[in-house]
């Protein structure tokens, strides 16, 4: 493996040589193949047409005879699995919601150096950083409030999370000082400054932390699994592990179908796979616009 | 964002100065009118205090049930005390309690030495490319499997390695033998960390990526003055660069060597069994939560927590001796 001397630099490294070019080249493509291959095999599953699928033994890399939207009808018009979709939609918008508020106004409080309390409150959101809890104490707490088979015990304990308060926090402390003595000035109350200044300022940051909360509360499985007993309270994760993961089959009075026929299980197996995964590959780009601002200036100030 | 950091770093003399001058004046004023003055920040605080208060702060006392023969019709008020009779299993060495220590160490081990470099590798090689739309592109795929759930991303591993899935219906098709990896016991290490790749190892080069366009360019061009080919570049100037934070990160991760893949072990426990898939969270998990043994469960999670908490601050300070940082000061 000799680098060859090369003419031009960049960057000031020399020009990489056409082996290493060729050999990153086939590690790209095969590193973004791994990635993308099960996706694309998940989707033309659940589009391809019933006989198509069974001819191929359950599965199709690219539906050839046309698409066929019978899994997703048997599945989304009633059933075991609209109704686990819904709540999955009611738990990450309220879950969202909630976690928004708590997480920007602690956020914000911390932010205001100077004010009584603020060294030690911030403290106490750091320290919590550092341990868990543990499973057998969790669950303790959250029997104890009566939460058990309510879906708020999905939503609630991790509707604050001390990293994204303390990145939050960062950006509001980055805020010029003097608007804010400014409007104080003028008279606004703190809840002014933090509803009128803070947040419209900090945008960027606070939808950053909603998405993360939201893919968190729209992908959340053990807490839902270990408080929610009543299975007609289930997210879309838990119904995705029972139907998808070991393989329970849906009846037809699971489906919301009257009197059709059946949809093989693989199809409808990956339109469930499919409908779960759907909503978070609709707020990855935005996602992916801002993270890794967000991720970073929080890791790096935190 | 940008532009908020460089105004609060041009600031920021500015604001210690002021920050002192109204902590003196702080002083001189009394508790009562201070907190007449500053009561609706507390007020905005207060909500999201008493969640973490709630569900991070007062779990800890839930971990009395270690010392207790707990029964939960009568709880924690009402169970007898049993010293440290359920840390038993834990000093006398009780085989299933020690196969899950065993699993935990290894699944551990093997993560520490496959899937930890792994972003590395990727980094080095996306951060060598040359055209940053192509960089774009490659970070947009990879990316994509961290925001998955557990559920769907062992899910999408049946569907591709399972015995009707993807690979096994074309090999099938084409007249070779199908592979047996999804349920079989002796492949359950090796689907573990080849599902713990597919999901994180993208996600995890953004650190890395971050620190490698912070490193100096004139560093590269000395070297290059200096004879220095591309391969000897990465090994004197680009992997020095990266040396502070993998340390950084192989600390945190040794205070988490005691927890490997809780949810997706969680998932996969059935089909295997608990002799080749049991580590120490699901063991607590499957004891207290599954078995009823409350008391026995709380005291391994404890004795876990507390390790972890000690290995921490062991490796924090065996990183200040070594001369870095770590990860906090003190």
């Amino acid at each position: 493996m000799k680098a060859k001397p090369a003419p031009t630099m960049i960057g000031g490294m020399p020009m990489p040589g056409l082996t290493e070019r060729i050999v990153k080249a086939v590690f790209l493509t095969v590193v973004c193949g791994v990635v993308v291959f099960p996706f694309i095999g998940v989707i033309s599953t659940s589009l391809a047409p019933a006989e198509e699928v069974t001819k191929a033994g359950g599965f199709v890399l690219f539906p050839t005879h046309g698409l066929d939207f019978t899994a997703y009808r048997s599945i989304l018009s009633g059933g075991t699995v609209t109704q686990a979709l819904l709540i999955s939609g009611f738990v990450t918008a309220v879950g969202t919601a909630l976690a928004l508020v708590l997480t920007c106004t602690l956020g914000w409080a911390l932010s205001r150096r100077g004010t009584i309390g603020n060294r030690p409150l911030l403290l106490l959101v750091l320290i919590s950083l550092l341990f868990n809890p543990g499973l057998i104490p969790s669950y303790l707490v959250v029997q104890q409030f009566g939460l058990l088979d309510s879906l708020w015990a999905v939503i609630v304990p991790v509707s604050v999370s001390a990293f994204n308060v303390i990145v939050v926090r960062a950006f509001f402390v980055g805020l010029p000082a003097e608007i804010i003595d400014a409007a104080r000035i003028d008279g606004a109350s703190e809840w002014k400054l933090f509803r009128h200044i803070g947040l419209p300022l900090s945008k960027a940051v606070v939808a950053v932390v909603g998405l993360f909360y939201g893919v968190g509360y729209w992908n959340s499985f053990f807490n839902a699994l270990l408080y929610l007993n009543d299975s007609s309270k289930w997210p879309l994760q838990l119904v995705l592990r029972t139907y998808v993961v070991n393989g329970v089959e849906l009846g037809g009075q699971d489906l919301g179908l009257a009197g059709e026929a059946v949809p093989p299980q693989t199809s409808i197996q990956m339109a469930i796979l499919m409908i779960s995964i759907v909503p978070v590959l609709c707020v990855y780009p935005f996602i992916q616009r801002h993270f890794a601002k967000g991720v970073l200036t929080g890791a790096v100030k935190g | 964002m940008a532009e908020a950091d460089t105004a609060s770093r041009v600031r920021d003399p500015v604001r210690v100065d002021a920050d002192s001058e109204v902590r003196s004046q702080e002083r001189k004023r009394s508790l009562l009118s201070r907190l007449r003055r500053d009561y609706p920040v507390l007020l905005l605080a207060i909500p999201g205090l008493l969640v973490l208060l709630a569900f991070q702060y007062y779990p800890l006392w839930g971990n009395v049930i270690a010392f207790q023969d707990y029964q939960p019709f009568l709880g924690t008020a009402k169970s007898l005390w049993s010293g440290f009779e359920n840390f038993s299993i834990i000093f006398n060495g009780d085989p299933e309690f020690l196969n899950a220590v065993r699993n935990t160490l290894i699944l551990t081990a093997i993560q520490t030495v496959i899937v930890f470099p792994a972003p590395i590798v990727v980094a080095l090689v996306l951060h060598s490319l040359l055209s940053n739309k192509l960089r774009q592109i490659v970070q947009t795929i990879i990316y994509l499997p961290h925001f998955m759930s557990w559920v769907i991303v062992v899910a999408v591993f049946q569907q591709v390695l399972g015995g009707t899935g993807m690979i096994n219906n074309w090999l099938r098709g084409h007249g070779y033998d199908p592979i047996h990896v999804i349920g079989n016991v002796e492949a359950f290490r090796a689907l573990l960390t080849s599902q713990v790749l597919w999901k994180d190892t993208g996600w995890a080069t953004i650190l890395f990526l971050a620190v490698l366009s912070q490193i100096d360019r004139a560093l590269y061009e000395a070297s290059a003055v200096d004879g220095a080919g591309r391969w000897r570049q990465t090994w004197h100037v680009t992997l020095p660069g990266l040396k502070p934070i993998i340390i950084l990160l192989l600390i945190l991760k040794l205070g988490d060597s005691l927890t490997v893949g809780f949810e997706q072990i969680v998932l996969q426990q059935q089909a295997v069994g608990v002799d080749a898939s049991e580590v120490l969270d699901t063991y607590v998990y499957n004891n207290g939560i599954l078995g009823g043994n409350w008391g026995v469960a709380a005291a391994v999670g404890l004795v876990k927590s507390a390790v972890a908490l000690a290995l921490v601050l062991s490796a924090n300070k065996i990183a200040h001796r070594f001369g870095e940082e770590g990860v906090y000061r003190g």
